[in-house]
């Protein structure tokens, strides 16, 4: 029995979203026991990313990867979750509150967090079927199901929300149209010029648009079937969603009798009226000002955190807001004041209609105070920071409008100068709200000296890496640590993210295309380069079998067209011989082939097959077609991917002989033909330890013994000769094809784009490889399992797909 | 009108979709091959399908931003200029290249 517990005081909070949970967090965070919380929330969920719903509708994120706080963490933090039961009534009297399932809850505190109500304009129409709003996971369910089925959407409210809205729609295949009352989009937060090149985007994207559009009316009897506009112009519709904006939801405020304006009226400590009860996030009007972003309102749960903990001190003040649109491939930033306002306001301007982008400062006493960016935005956060500061720019202002880089040309930079001036409070990573303070604290307490360490524990850096060199900044600042040279290698230059970090984010944030990952992890360059895309393309094949669509303008030409291009530009051609082994009819398919196409050149290679030299480019269809009658499939000998495998004769021939490694070697190439791989992959099986061959070079070698086969891997000829480790032996041909599956698949998932295995298990440890293959069963059939899924969509030959493709032909001009 | 100033005429060599966003293709005329290059942004480049390094052939390339990377050396071509980038030195022959509508029209020299 807990000594203290009489003395706790109850905490209830009515709304289990950002804002309240928020708060309870920061609360928990500085007094863990002082009270016992209970929570009451009327939608059935754990409290959630509201945010993310706009990337949920878009198919980026799935509704599990944007819970905040599990039901887990409610238990473990011994704070009692009431959902599906909306709060009704305050008892201010007796300090209860009572659900609409009749609990009554006693409170010492009361948090109000009810957050807001989508603004919904006294339409006809608007309660047919059809109609519905964007603020919850039930109005995404319900997008999401009607793009299912149905066609046309229409979306009134040309702002923030409701373009997030039409592009989620967009994404999920319907055809979409948006009705917006003013003449530009996101008028609050974008000039003209800006809401312009935005609307032109957008409709280059697909996105129809009514500006100056005043809807009368959703038409329809039994569900809707479009919008009626008030100069008489008619949208046909299946699905109206109406996102015009949101008011703060004051009812059980009101109920109660506190001070209610458009928000539940708060002072600087949160407090309403009623010294017992606060209030935070929309459901607020703090100085006259309510709220509909989440900046200020982290800073709201912060203050009243720590007056609910004693802190007399804490005073809120709502800081400088900046904005962001989340359509991937569109970026838009604004921040402060949009135009002139005043004789003395004076705007710098800055556009290049090629590449569609867009910049003006407006600056007031030689200070900014208003930014918008279109197109590119990644100058976005340090204008921001200037504009915080109030910086005093008359010593860049010729420079100012270039952005930060060209801005800062004064000579040597300390490195450390940028980020040691900032207080503890300044935001270094604005998508996951991380401060300076936190990033310091946890270098010092964790004693971390990476980049990807401080991504680990704090988030900051971890989601579009805009931040990362303020963060290695911090780094260097705190321990010494150069980051930057000591961090893993960027992937080239479109990125400062290593392979490890990509390939992790790619698994843990469901990323399912290339240019999403390009979006999402920041790209300098928009479609990357030749070292990028092809890295790209193989780490989403290799995370989402069956899934993923390979891209074929992101594949090496060799891979793009199944052949290997030569110095010449035309192509070797090397058809599979399963095991080295052939017979009458393939070799005679091969002679035709050679004859009926004019091929200059055949020879054996060291993979035991033949490779017919210098096809042209335009006869490789017809080359396949005729090999493909034959029953061969594609060697793959121009692919990161299975090569061949090797064998000898083994015990049905040799002498030495001891086991059929002729017959393991097919099976095992007709296990893993096909699939694709960080770098080349090349297996051989001898029948024994005479290993002709050599078995010990190879990437996965099997080498026979008397009592079973041992398994060697990550050996490779070449440049740096490496002779195979011993991995293990087994028994049984079964087995030698699950552990190969399971190292294979390992290689797969875990090593970076043109790694082969050697150095792939140099780095990390023939130990780790053991204890992933040998030691735990469960994980290696996991792993094998894995691999055999892949190898179902895998293990299709690509010349038979490509016999339709006509990009190998040469055009001929139209005479 | 654009035809006159050339001494050679405009002519259709393929439809914008037969090219794949990111692709090119090859066109054989009586000078050689032609690679005529789709970008992401729906703009459409033609050069001679012969890199400056070693003649390797660009219509094999990848394709990024207005560039394109060579499939033998991997040197990096501007679709714009058909010049090398730095530090590779070396350019190659652009041909007049439009979209009118989603046909694409080729300036062919008599
Ligand atoms: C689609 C979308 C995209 C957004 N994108 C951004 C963005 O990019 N950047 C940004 O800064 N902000 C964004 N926002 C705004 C941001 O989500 C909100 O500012 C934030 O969620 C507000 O937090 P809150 O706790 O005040 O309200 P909410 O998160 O809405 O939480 C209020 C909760 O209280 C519950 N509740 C209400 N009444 C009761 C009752 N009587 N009893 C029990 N529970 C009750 C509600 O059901 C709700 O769950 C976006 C919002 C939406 C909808
Ligand atoms: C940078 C290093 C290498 C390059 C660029 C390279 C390139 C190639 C190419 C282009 C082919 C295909 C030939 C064709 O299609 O005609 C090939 C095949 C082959 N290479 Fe290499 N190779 C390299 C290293 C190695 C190494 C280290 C070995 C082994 C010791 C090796 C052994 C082979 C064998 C045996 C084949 C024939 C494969 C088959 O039959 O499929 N190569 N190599
Ligand atoms: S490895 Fe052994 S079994 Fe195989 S051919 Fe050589 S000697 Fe014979
Ligand atoms: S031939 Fe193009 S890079 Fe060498």
């Amino acid at each position: 029995m807990n000594m203290l517990s009489p003395q706790r005081q109850r905490l209830v909070v009515i709304g289990n979203g950002m804002a309240g949970m928020r708060t309870v967090g920061e609360l928990l965070a500085r007094t863990p026991h002082r009270y016992d919380i209970t929570v009451f929330g009327a939608e059935p969920h754990p409290n959630y990313d509201r945010i993310a719903l706009s990337s949920v509708l878009a198919g980026e994120k799935t509704l599990d990867e944007i819970v905040i706080n599990s039901r887990a963490w409610y238990d473990e933090n011994n704070i009692r979750l009431i959902t599906s039961d909306p709060v009704v009534s305050i008892d201010r009297v007796a300090r209860t509150v009572t659900s609409q399932s009749g609990l009554v809850a006693p409170y010492d505190k009361l948090l109000l967090a009810t957050g807001s109500k989508p603004l919904v304009p006294p339409l006809p129409g608007l309660t047919l079927p059809g109609v519905c709003t964007f603020r919850d996971i039930a109005d995404v369910n319900q997008m999401i199901t009607a793009s299912e089925t149905q066609h046309r959407a229409v979306v009134i409210g040309g702002g923030l929300l409701g373009l997030e809205a039409a592009w989620g729609l967009k994404r999920r295949g319907m055809s979409v149209a948006v009705v917006h009352l003013m003449p530009t989009l996101m008028e609050r937060q974008l000039d003209v010029a800006a809401g312009t090149l935005l609307q032109r985007d957008l409709d280059e994207r697909g996105i129809a648009f009514f500006t100056n559009g005043q809807t009368e009316e959703i038409t329809g009897t039994e569900r809707a079937t479009g919008v009626k506009l008030s100069d008489g112009r008619e949208v046909p519709a299946d699905i109206v969603v109406v996102a015009i904006g949101i008011r703060p939801n004051v009812d059980l405020g009101k109920a109660c009798g506190l001070e209610v304006n458009r928000g539940i009226v708060v002072g600087d400590d949160m407090a309403t009226a009623d010294a017992s009860i606060y209030a935070v996030g929309e459901c607020i009007e703090h100085r006259g000002q309510v709220f509909g972003l989440v900046l200020p309102i982290w800073e709201q749960a912060k203050v009243c955190a720590a007056r609910l903990a004693g802190d007399e001190d804490a005073s809120y003040v709502t800081p400088p807001l900046s904005t962001k649109l989340k359509i991937t491939g569109i970026d838009v930033f604004s921040a402060g004041a949009l135009s002139a306002a005043a004789e003395e306001d004076e705007e710098l301007i800055y556009q290049d209609r090629k590449r569609g982008t867009y910049r003006k400062l407006l600056l007031r006493d030689n200070r900014i105070v208003g930014t918008v960016l279109y197109g590119e935005v990644k100058d976005g956060p340090w204008y921001f920071q200037q504009m915080r500061d109030g910086t005093d720019i008359e010593a860049i202002r010729d420079r100012l409008i270039l952005g930060e880089a060209a801005a800062s040309l004064t000579g040597t930079v300390d490195p450390t100068a940028k980020v040691k001036a900032l207080a503890d409070s300044a935001e270094i990573c604005g998508c996951n709200g991380v401060c300076k303070g936190t990033i310091t604290a946890a270098i010092t307490d964790l004693k971390l000296t990476t980049l990807d360490g401080v991504r680990a524990h704090t988030k900051a850096s971890a989601s579009c890496g805009s931040c990362t060199p303020l963060v290695e900044g911090l780094l260097l600042l705190t321990t010494g640590v150069d980051a930057k040279a000591a961090g893993p290698k960027p992937m080239c230059k479109c990125t400062s993210h290593g392979h490890a970090f990509v390939r992790r984010a790619i698994v843990a944030e469901g990323m399912k295309t290339i240019p999403e990952v390009m979006h999402r992890l920041g790209w300098l360059r928009p479609d990357g380069c030749h070292s990028c895309r092809p890295a790209l393309n193989y780490y989403l094949l290799c995370a989402w079998p069956g899934e993923y669509v390979d891209d074929a303008q992101s594949r090496f030409v060799n891979e793009r067209n199944h052949a290997n291009i030569q110095k010449d530009g035309t192509y070797s051609v090397i058809p599979r011989m399963w095991g080295g082994q052939t017979n009458p009819r393939e070799l005679r398919a091969i002679a035709d082939v050679a004859d009926k196409f004019g091929i200059p050149e055949m020879k054996v290679t060291g993979g035991q097959r033949i490779d017919l030299l210098g096809v042209k480019r335009e006869d490789l269809p017809a080359v396949w077609a005729d090999l493909n009658a034959a029953g061969m499939v594609s060697g793959h000998a121009y692919g990161k991917a299975l090569r061949t495998v090797k064998t000898c004769v083994g015990s049905t021939w040799c002498r030495f002989g001891t086991q059929d490694s002729t017959s393991m070697g097919v099976a095992l190439e007709k296990m893993t033909w096909g699939s694709w791989h960080p770098h080349k992959v090349k297996l051989a099986v001898s029948g024994c330890p005479r290993n002709c061959a050599e078995a010990t070079i190879k990437d996965f070698g099997v080498i026979a013994v008397d009592s079973g086969w041992e398994l060697h891997i990550a050996g490779n000829g070449g440049i740096h000769l490496r002779g195979t480790d011993l991995l293990c032996k087994v028994e049984t041909p079964d087995e030698v094809l699950e552990y190969c599956g399971a190292f294979l698949q390992l290689y797969r998932e875990e090593a970076y784009y043109l790694d082969r295995t050697a150095p792939y298990v140099e780095r990390v440890g023939l130990d780790y490889v053991k204890a992933q293959v040998v030691e735990d069963a469960a994980n290696r059939r996991a792993l094998y399992e894995r691999f055999l899924f892949a190898q179902t969509f895998a293990q299709h030959d690509p010349w038979a797909a490509q016999n339709e493709n006509t990009t190998f032909k040469t055009l001929v001009p139209a005479e | 009108m654009d035809g006159s100033i050339l001494s050679g005429a405009w002519v259709e060599v393929a439809r914008l979709s037969d090219i794949p966003r990111l692709g090119s293709r090859v066109v054989g005329t009586a000078k050689g091959d032609v690679a005529i290059f789709r970008t992401s942004d729906d703009q459409v480049f033609a050069l001679d399908d012969h890199c400056p390094h070693k003649g390797g052939p660009l219509s094999q390339g990848i394709v990024h931003g207005h560039n394109v990377t060579c499939p033998l050396h991997n040197w990096v071509i501007d679709l714009n200029s058909g010049e090398a980038q730095a530090p590779d030195i070396g350019c190659i022959k652009r041909t007049p290249v439009r979209l009118e509508g989603d046909r694409i029209l080729l300036a062919l020299r008599a």
